[in-house]
């Protein structure tokens, strides 16, 4: 068949008319019409323009994909369901040299990089480790949970609280507040996870919802609304501080200005750390029994049971997990902002972070971090047109679902070499 | 007990609402035997099976499994309701919380009974020595800290476990297949893999759902022999529920027959063959019809 003779023009245009028609619609009222105090004008040429964009986008996809090379593209991407794949045994990555590059990289940063870039660093490794946490819950055990920034907002909390009440600084309630968000995953788990699917995530969604209310509604504790403050990390005792009350601050022990970018840095290493920390621990839980039997959860609850798996204990594992990750990305949330106040903890936090995990691939971990940075530092990026960042995001998304609908990365499963068999 | 029943059901009974599945179901599986389960469509067969596996709980009657050395009560570990007694002995309670909380159809696994199912339950998107692997939980060491820094003694447990997954893909014929997913196997592949799957629990008594349902006669015969092994070379009783009665009655030591939620008739091959009241339930009779054969 030769090029041009299965070419069906009257097909493209149709195609392109239709599209520009919808793109008429959606960006007619959006672009078209311009507020100007109590009056607005009317913008055609804006429409125009992204009308005639779409128009001839859609004309030269149409035209591409009647193409030889567009119908192998097509196939390529419809036959491209089957998701999960098994390595040969022993199989080593090519890219494993792009692990220790990242490394370096990723530590070298903070001396060049300015302080608003790290902050933007910051939260997009916070949003990794919150990723991972719910990447356990949700991609692993298969647990639907849209209440997952209530652990977040209990490892901040935690640090908040802990330090106005109890005078414990960062270095202490890390792990404390890693423990004290697994217990509260322990306390929703135990009545709540033999439910699954749709009851559990709603059951979930009700937790994080109480869990703000709390925070709102316990003036005499939290200071509800109004937030309360949060201590910064010290560097051995040395605090980050213009001046401090008691001791040496970390700049006047090395002789240096004083200069606010310090904190940051230092927060940034720390996190970098804890990060790889975390993302060394989720690699070798996957490999453990208990992360198979996670796994193994996931596809199919009876058949564990059968097999003398306590579904609940299983479950209430991956949920403790999961939680400790989430208090964890609280504490350093906490610490970056210095104040914590139960806005920062909505549904909207939750449906974010559920959607880095479902962006990445379920159960990917590289996945997962690929989607938290794109999903928090694409929105900053973005800034220069602020106007539409919301609406280039959802494109974004939308684009994501329809080409790669089970995540970025496809989840691989590890091989095993045969061996002898035998029983003991 | 006696140590030569491995599995002792006495006046089972289950009631689903109104409807009586189970009516005084009783029966007795030697160590070390193949029996099977027939009846007609609807007889309770795997309703018997839910039972004995902990699935569901009996609304009456006992099921005692003698493995592993102790004797356990399939009803007892799956958490019964609270007595009078239980509020006057802590020891009781505390055992009866005990199991309401943490018990269910995995203690009856861990006392030395598996199953497979008629509908093939594998997970689909784990390899298949995977799925042999999480099989083997209970066996394998679980340490999290073990696990995490990777050490000699997690190493040497998971390698038994892998030796002892690839013996058993030996015996399934799968070895071939071990890092395929579960899912892409054929259903023969699939139905063997599940069998392997259950026998990597250790059990002592392993219970088939309807092991040849949708296999050729082949298969079948492949399944047969399989059988045997697992009961001449693993000292394993085999309970199975089947369809295919030339395969019942040539692997068979032992045959109940349900109609209706009741045993209607036990024993041999040869008995069975000959029963009046399981021709007249398999081929329908008159009532008060005398049926011979």
């Amino acid at each position: 068949m030769s090029q041009t003779a299965g070419m069906n023009y009257k097909q493209c245009f149709t195609d392109a008319v239709v599209a520009a028609l919808m793109a008429l619609v959606v960006f007619g009222p959006i672009m078209g019409v311009v507020l100007d105090g109590y009056k607005f004008d009317i913008d055609f040429q804006r429409v125009a323009v992204i009308v005639a964009l779409v128009f001839v986008g859609r004309l030269i996809m149409s035209y591409y994909f009647q193409t030889e090379k567009g119908k192998a593209m097509i196939f390529k991407y419809a036959s491209n369901h089957d998701g999960v794949t098994v390595n040969p045994p022993h199989f080593k990555s090519k890219m494993i040299w792009v692990i220790p590059l990242v490394m370096i990289i990723g530590f070298l940063i903070p001396f060049v990089a300015s302080k608003y870039i790290l902050t933007v660093l910051i939260l997009g490794l916070i949003y990794v480790l919150l990723g991972l946490g719910l990447n356990i819950v949700v991609g692993l055990a298969g647990l639907l949970d849209l209440g997952f920034v209530g652990f977040y907002a209990i490892g901040a909390y935690a640090l908040a609280l802990g330090y106005e009440n109890l005078g414990l600084g960062f270095w202490s309630m890390l792990p404390i507040a890693a423990i004290a968000a697994a217990f509260a995953g322990a306390i929703l788990g135990f009545p709540v996870l033999r439910m699954h699917g749709d009851y559990l995530a709603i059951v979930t969604l009700g937790f994080g919802e109480i869990i703000r209310l709390v925070l709102t509604n316990w003036v005499s504790l939290t200071h509800g609304p109004n937030g309360i403050s949060a201590p910064l990390p010290t560097f051995f005792g040395l605090e980050f501080k213009r001046r401090s009350a008691s001791g040496e601050t970390f700049h006047e022990f090395f002789n240096l200005p004083y200069d606010s970018g310090y904190k940051y840095m230092f927060v940034y290493l720390v996190l970098f750390i804890v990060v790889w920390a975390v993302l060394f621990i989720k690699h070798r839980l996957v490999k453990m029994p208990i992360g198979r039997a996670w796994e193994a959860l996931r596809e199919d609850e009876i058949a564990c049971r059968s097999l003398g798996l306590n579904h609940v204990l299983v479950k209430l594992s991956a949920f403790m997990l999961g939680a400790s990750t989430a208090g964890l990305a609280g504490v350093f949330f906490a610490t970056y902002q210095g104040f914590v106040s139960p806005s920062s903890f909505t549904f909207f936090e939750s449906a974010l972070i559920l959607a880095i995990v479902v962006l990445g691939g379920m159960g990917s971990t590289l996945g997962v971090v690929i989607a938290a940075f794109c999903l928090t530092v694409l929105p900053e990026m973005l800034r220069e047109v602020a106007e539409f960042r919301v609406l280039i995001f959802g494109i974004l998304m939308v684009v994501m679902m329809i080409w790669k609908p089970r995540g970025l990365v496809r989840v691989t499963r590890n091989g095993f070499a045969a061996r002898e068999g035998a029983v003991k | 007990m006696s140590q030569e029943n491995i599995l002792k059901v006495e006046n089972l009974v289950m009631h689903f609402g109104g409807i009586k599945a189970l009516n005084d179901v009783t029966f007795d599986i030697k160590r070390g035997s193949v029996s099977a389960l027939i009846g007609p469509n609807g007889a309770g067969k795997t309703t018997v099976f839910n039972c004995l596996t902990g699935f569901y709980k009996a609304t009456g009657g006992n099921i005692m499994l003698s493995a592993n050395g102790k004797e356990t009560s399939v009803i007892k570990v799956l958490g019964e309701p609270f007595m009078m007694t239980d509020f006057i002995s802590p020891v009781a309670f505390i055992q009866r919380l005990k199991y309401k909380m943490f018990g269910g159809s995995h203690l009856v696994n861990r006392a030395g009974l598996s199953r497979t199912f008629q509908n093939i339950r594998l997970f689909k998107e784990m390899s298949v020595v995977e799925n042999l692997l999480v099989a083997q939980h209970m066996r394998v060491n679980r340490n999290l800290m073990g696990g995490i820094l990777n050490t000699k003694a997690y190493q040497l447990a998971e390698e038994e476990a892998l030796e002892r997954a690839f013996y058993w893909l030996g015996v399934v014929d799968l070895v071939d297949f071990a890092n395929r997913l579960a899912g892409e196997l054929s259903y023969g592949q699939q139905r063997r893999l599940e069998i392997a799957r259950a026998m990597c629990t250790n059990p002592e008594i392993v219970c088939l759902d309807e092991p040849a349902a949708g296999l050729n006669p082949s298969e079948t015969e492949a399944l047969t022999k399989m059988i045997r092994v697992l009961r001449d070379e693993h000292k394993t009783t085999v309970l199975l529920i089947e369809h295919d009665m030339g395969m019942v009655m040539d692997i068979s030591d032992y045959i109940v027959v349900l109609d209706h939620g009741e045993v209607i008739a036990d024993g041999g091959p040869d008995d069975i063959k000959s029963n009046p009241k399981v021709i007249a339930a398999y081929l329908g009779a008159e009532e008060g019809e005398e049926v011979t054969l």
